[in-house]
C-alpha cells in the first residue's frame, strides 16, 4: 500500500477528479477538480494551497551540524545566518549532482535539510567523527506550501510574522506552532509551512478557512508543474538524472551543466566534489541548462501544413525531446509546455555550451499528426515568468 | 542404417536447444534420450494423481530470450509468468518481503533499515551494470586467454576493450564480486540480518560452499542475470512447470525436422582415429553420424561415454579434478490447502494474497545459511535448512486440483556426500528436517499435505542423470567458469576429439535453465559466431 500524507483526510475529501499521483512512496493529488486550469490560474492571481509533506526531511543537530553540511552541499553552510534558508545541490566526489533541496539553518547548530530522495545514508555516511545527530523527520514532519500573491495576506490574517525571501521562522498560526519559510516551487510569492503531523489538519483548516476571503484553493501536482517550467525551476529525475541513478556516465551532471554555477561556492576550502568542480570550472562545462521559447508562426505553419489548428499540451509534458542547431542535434529539451499566463510554449532544455548563448535559434521536434516535424524556437532567459513580488 | 549429420546425447533443454539451432540450419539431427520423456532436469510429471510437478528445477529466469524469440518459444506453448516478490519469514512472527514495485520495496525495507532502504537502490543499479559488464560473455563462447589461435586472440582483444571501457569504480567492484564472499560483500552494503541472508542465499546455490566461501559474490551477480523480456533481475514460472521449456524447445527442433528417440540410452561414443563416428545404443544398436554433441556433464562425457584409452592424460587429470559435489534436494508437496505463514498479516483470504504468488525464502540470516553449511561441511544434513519456495499452483491453476495446491521447496544442504551415504531412512529424514523446519513458520502444513515426493542429490543423479546431484553439471565456482569450464584450453564446446562437442551446463555459461550453452554449441558446430 502507498503512504498517504497527514492531510489525507481533507485532501482526499477535496479531490473531486480523483487523479492522484506518486510521490516518493505517498499518494498526492494530481488536480482537485477535474482539470487543473483554475489551479494554475489561482497560484498567479490568489493562492494556492500545495500539500508537499512528502519531501525527504532531515533535522541536522550538534556542534558539528554546520561542518557536516557545509562539508555535502556547494553552498556555505558556514555563513548562513539562523533563519536563513538556502537553496543548493549536492554532489557526490566527481561532482556529479546526487541531489538539490534546502538547508534552513533553525539555530546556531539545528538545521532542517529536505530533498527529493533519500539521504539519511549520505549524511550518516559522511558524518563520521562529527558530532551531529541526524534525525529523518520525514514522516514526522507535515508541510504545506502557500504560494500566490495573497500567501502574504492569509498568512498575516491569522498572526505570521514577516518573512525576508528565502528566511524562515516560527510562529503560531490560531495556536498551531509551526515554522514557516519563504520558500515555494511556484517562482512566485509563496511560502512552505512545516508542523508536527498531528497538527496537520487543524493547521489545514486554518489556512484554508483564513484563505476563503482571498480565494485560496488546493491545488495539485498538475498546477505545480507549468508553475515551476514558468520559474525555471528544475525537477529531479525529470530534468536531471541524479548521480546515483545514472546508469553511464553521460547521464550525469554537474551544478555547471544545471545552471547552478551560482551555488558552487569554490571559496570553501573543502567540499565534496570541490576537485572535480575546480577543474570543471577551469575549462567551462559542455553542457547548459537553460529555456527555450517556441516560435509560434512556426508551431502554427506546421500545424496549417495539414490543415490543423495550432494544438497545445494542455499539461506540461516530461519526456526528452531533441533540439537541434544548424541541422545538428545539439541537445534536448526535457520538460515543457504551455504558459496561459505567458501565451508562449516553453521548455526547459540541455544544450550544448556553444548553442546555448540567449539568442541562438534552435529547432525543435514535434509530432503533426504522426510527422515529425521541427519548429523554430529561441533560447531565452530563465526565469520565464519572475514578478517583483516573489522577494519584494 | 540412416546416418546423421549430429547426433545428440541426451534430450535435457540445452540438447533440444541445440538440436533445434542444428535443425533449423539444415543438418540432419538425432537426439537421443535415456528417459522415457524429454527435458533431462526441465521436467514436468504428475506425480500424484492432479497433481503436475516441475519436479527437479522450478525456476526460469536465465533462459536467453534471444532463444526464446529465434525457436518462437511462444507459438510451440512457453508462457513464463512473473515471480514478483520473495518473502523472508522471520523468527519473531517478523518478515521481510522485497517486492518489485519501488516504493512498496522501500517501504518496507525501511522497517527493517532506513540505510538498507537507501542502499538497496544503488547495490541494485551496481549489480545492473556489473550484470551489463558480465553479460556480454554470456552470449559468446569464451576465448581461452592461453591460446594462440588467433582467432582467439582476436575474442581476447575484443574482451579486453570492453573492460577498458568500463568506469574505474566498476572494474573495482566486478573485481570485488570475482573474489570475495557473498557475506563480506553484502556486509559492505546492508545492516539487516534478513535482507543479507536472502540475498547472500543466491551466492550458495548449487555449490557446496556458505555465503562466507570467497568466490560466492560471483555467484549473486551471475543469479542477479535473470532476464525475462530485458528486466534484469526477474524470475519467472513456466506455466506447467519446467517442462514446458523442454516440451517447446522440443517441438521447435521437430518442426525444424530433428528427430527424437526416448528410451535411447547412448553407452558408448563411436571413436576412431582421434575422431568421433557415432555411439553405440545399450542395446548395441550403433548409429552413425559426421558429429556427436553430448548433453551429459564432463564426467559421464568423457570418462563414461569416450573412455579415457581416447583423451590425453592432462585432460583427462582436468575432468577428474572438476567440481560436482552435489548439495541440493527437492521436496515436492502436494497440498489440500494453502500454507498459512502466520508472520504475513492476515488481510483478506490468502489466496487473494500476492505474497504467495512469489518466492518464499527461509534465510533469516547469514549466520542460519552458515550454519547449514557447517553441518553440509562435514557430511550431514543441515540441521536447519536453506529453502527456496514457490507454489507453483498459486501462478498456475492448472498445476493441482481446484482449491488444491502444489508446493516446490528447493533445499539446501543436502550433501551428495552425506556420512554412512543416502538410503531411505535418510530421505525420510531429509524431508522430515524440511517439512518441521517450515511448519515453524507454516503451522498449518503438516496438516495440509496429502502426499510428498523428496529427492536427494543421489536421486537426481540416478533418474536424470546428473553427476553426484549436481544442478549445474558441476559448481558454478570461479575456478570452474568461464575459460576453465570445463577444462582449460577446452571451453569452446569442443573436446580433444574431432567431432565431439559438449553442449550441457557443464560447458559455460553453465547453470540455470538457460540454453546458452546448447545454442553456443550449436553456433560452435555450424562454424558461426552466436
Amino acid at each position: 500500500m502507498l503512504k498517504t500524507t497527514p492531510f489525507h483526510e481533507r485532501t482526499a475529501a477535496l479531490c473531486a477528479s480523483h487523479a492522484w499521483r506518486r510521490w516518493a512512496g505517498h499518494i498526492v493529488a494530481s488536480s482537485y477538480e477535474l482539470t487543473h486550469e483554475r489551479e494554475y490560474h489561482v497560484i498567479r492571481t490568489a493562492a494556492a494551497l500545495f500539500d508537499v509533506s512528502p519531501l525527504y526531511k532531515y533535522l541536522v543537530r550538534g556542534r558539528d551540524a554546520a561542518r557536516l553540511l557545509d562539508l555535502i552541499v556547494t553552498r556555505n553552510v558556514l555563513k548562513a545566518e539562523v533563519g536563513q534558508v538556502l537553496y543548493t545541490p549536492w554532489c557526490d566526489h566527481a561532482g556529479k549532482v546526487i541531489d538539490d533541496g534546502t538547508v534552513a539553518r533553525l539555530d546556531e547548530n539545528l538545521f532542517r535539510m529536505t530533498s527529493a530522495e533519500p539521504n539519511l545514508r549520505w549524511l550518516q555516511d559522511n558524518a563520521a567523527g562529527l558530532a551531529v545527530d541526524i534525525a529523518d523527520v520525514s514522516e514526522s514532519i507535515a508541510a504545506l506550501s502557500l504560494q500566490g500573491p495573497a500567501a502574504w495576506s492569509i498568512l498575516q490574517s491569522l498572526g505570521a510574522p514577516p518573512l525576508k525571501y528565502f528566511r524562515m521562522s516560527s510562529a503560531s498560526l490560531r495556536g498551531i506552532p509551526v515554522q514557516i519559510s519563504r520558500t515555494g516551487y511556484t517562482g512566485d510569492l509563496g511560502f512552505e509551512i512545516w508542523a508536527d503531523r498531528v497538527q496537520a489538519v487543524p493547521l489545514w483548516d486554518a489556512l484554508m478557512d483564513a484563505g476563503r476571503a482571498y480565494g485560496i484553493m488546493p491545488a495539485g501536482m498538475l498546477a505545480l508543474d507549468i508553475a515551476r517550467i514558468e520559474a525555471g525551476l528544475m525537477l529531479i529525475e525529470v530534468d536531471y538524472v541524479p548521480a546515483r541513478k545514472a546508469l553511464i556516465a553521460s547521464q550525469l551532471s554537474s551544478p555547471f551543466e544545471l545552471d547552478l554555477a551560482w551555488t558552487v561556492n569554490l571559496g570553501k576550502e573543502r567540499f565534496i566534489g570541490r576537485e572535480a568542480l575546480d577543474a570543471e570550472k577551469a575549462c567551462g562545462p559542455q553542457w547548459q541548462f537553460v529555456g527555450i521559447e517556441l516560435e509560434w508562426n512556426s508551431l502554427e505553419r506546421l500545424y496549417a501544413e495539414v490543415g490543423l489548428a495550432t494544438r497545445l499540451p494542455s499539461a506540461a509534458w516530461r519526456m526528452s525531446v531533441p533540439l537541434y542547431a544548424d541541422g545538428e542535434q545539439a541537445g534536448y529539451a526535457t520538460s515543457g509546455g504551455w504558459s496561459p499566463l505567458l501565451k508562449k510554449y516553453i521548455a526547459l532544455a540541455h544544450l550544448r555550451s556553444q548553442s546555448a548563448a540567449v539568442g541562438t535559434a534552435l529547432e525543435m521536434e514535434i509530432t503533426v499528426e504522426h510527422r515529425r516535424k521541427r519548429a523554430n524556437a529561441t533560447v531565452v532567459k530563465k526565469p520565464f515568468f519572475d514578478p517583483p513580488r516573489k522577494k519584494a | 542404417m540412416t546416418a546423421y549429420d549430429v547426433i545428440i546425447v541426451g534430450g535435457g533443454h540445452n540438447g533440444l536447444a541445440c538440436a533445434a539451432y542444428l535443425a533449423r540450419a539444415g543438418r540432419k539431427v538425432l537426439v537421443l534420450e535415456r528417459r522415457e520423456r524429454v527435458g533431462g532436469a526441465a521436467m514436468s510429471e504428475e506425480v500424484f494423481p492432479g497433481f503436475r510437478f516441475s519436479v527437479f528445477s522450478y525456476v526460469v529466469s536465465l533462459l536467453r530470450p534471444e532463444i526464446i524469440r529465434e525457436l518462437e518459444l511462444a507459438r510451440h506453448g512457453l508462457h513464463i509468468l512473473p515471480l514478483e516478490s520473495t518473502l523472508t519469514p522471520l523468527a519473531n512472527n517478523d518478515y521481510l518481503a522485497q517486492w518489485a514495485d519501488h516504493d512498496q520495496n522501500r517501504r518496507e525495507l525501511a522497517r527493517h533499515s532506513r540505510r538498507d532502504a537507501e542502499a538497496y537502490d544503488e547495490f541494485g543499479l551496481l549489480l545492473h551494470r556489473m550484470a551489463r559488464a558480465v553479460k556480454p560473455l554470456l552470449s559468446t563462447a569464451p576465448p581461452d586467454p592461453a591460446s594462440l589461435d588467433p582467432r582467439e586472440l582476436l575474442d581476447l582483444l575484443r574482451l579486453g576493450r570492453y573492460f577498458r571501457g568500463l568506469a574505474e569504480k566498476d572494474l573495482h567492484a566486478l573485481w570485488k564480486l570475482l573474489t570475495m564472499s557473498a557475506a563480506d560483500y553484502l556486509d559492505e552494503w546492508f545492516e539487516s540480518e534478513a535482507l543479507k541472508g536472502t540475498k547472500s542465499a543466491s551466492g550458495i546455490i548449487g555449490t557446496l560452499l556458505g555465503p562466507r566461501s570467497p568466490g560466492t559474490a560471483y555467484v549473486l551477480l551471475h543469479h542477479y542475470m535473470g532476464e525475462l523480456d530485458g528486466v534484469f533481475r526477474a524470475w519467472g514460472f513456466a506455466k506447467g512447470g519446467n517442462g514446458s521449456v523442454s516440451a517447446a524447445i522440443a517441438a521447435a527442433a521437430q518442426a525444424h525436422g530433428a528427430e527424437i528417440r526416448t528410451q535411447a540410452p547412448v553407452s558408448k561414443v563411436l571413436v576412431s582415429g582421434g575422431r568421433a563416428r557415432g555411439v553405440v545404443l545399450e542395446g548395441g544398436e550403433e548409429l552413425h553420424a559426421a558429429c556427436v554433441v553430448s548433453g551429459a556433464d564432463p564426467r559421464r562425457t568423457f570418462l563414461g561415454l569416450v573412455g579415457e584409452e581416447h583423451l590425453p592424460e592432462d585432460f583427462v587429470g582436468s575432468i577428474r579434478r572438476y567440481k560436482f559435489r552435489g548439495a541440493s534436494a527437492k521436496v515436492n508437496l502436494a497440498l489440500g490447502e494453502l500454507p498459512r505463514f502466520t508472520c504475513i498479516p492476515q488481510n483478506g483470504p490468502p489466496h487473494l494474497n500476492p505474497i504467495y504468488r512469489g518466492a518464499i525464502s527461509i534465510s533469516p540470516s547469514v549466520d542460519y545459511l552458515e550454519r547449514a553449511y557447517d553441518d553440509a561441511k562435514y557430511g550431514e544434513i543441515s540441521r536447519r535448512p536453506y529453502m527456496d519456495i514457490i507454489i507453483p499452483s498459486m501462478l498456475d491453476p492448472s498445476m493441482a486440483p481446484p482449491g488444491k495446491h502444489v508446493m516446490s521447496i528447493f533445499v539446501q544442504y543436502a550433501p551428495y556426500h552425506l556420512n554412512g551415504g543416502w538410503s531411505d531412512a535418510r530421505r525420510e529424514q531429509l524431508g522430515d528436517t524440511v517439512i518441521d523446519t517450515l511448519s515453524e513458520y507454516a503451522p498449518n502444513l503438516k496438516g495440509a499435505i496429502l502426499h510428498r515426493q523428496v529427492i536427494t542429490p543421489a536421486d537426481i543423479e540416478r533418474i536424470v542423470g546428473l553427476s553426484e546431484g549436481n544442478i549445474f553439471q558441476g559448481e558454478l565456482t570461479l575456478q570452474q567458469m568461464f575459460f576453465l569450464r570445463p577444462a582449460p584450453a577446452w571451453s569452446r564446446y569442443r573436446t580433444p576429439i574431432h567431432g565431439l562437442y559438449q553442449c550441457g551446463s557443464g560447458t559455460h555459461p553453465g547453470g540455470g535453465v538457460m540454453g546458452a550453452s546448447g545454442r553456443n554449441a550449436a553456433f560452435e558446430v555450424l562454424g558461426r559466431r552466436a
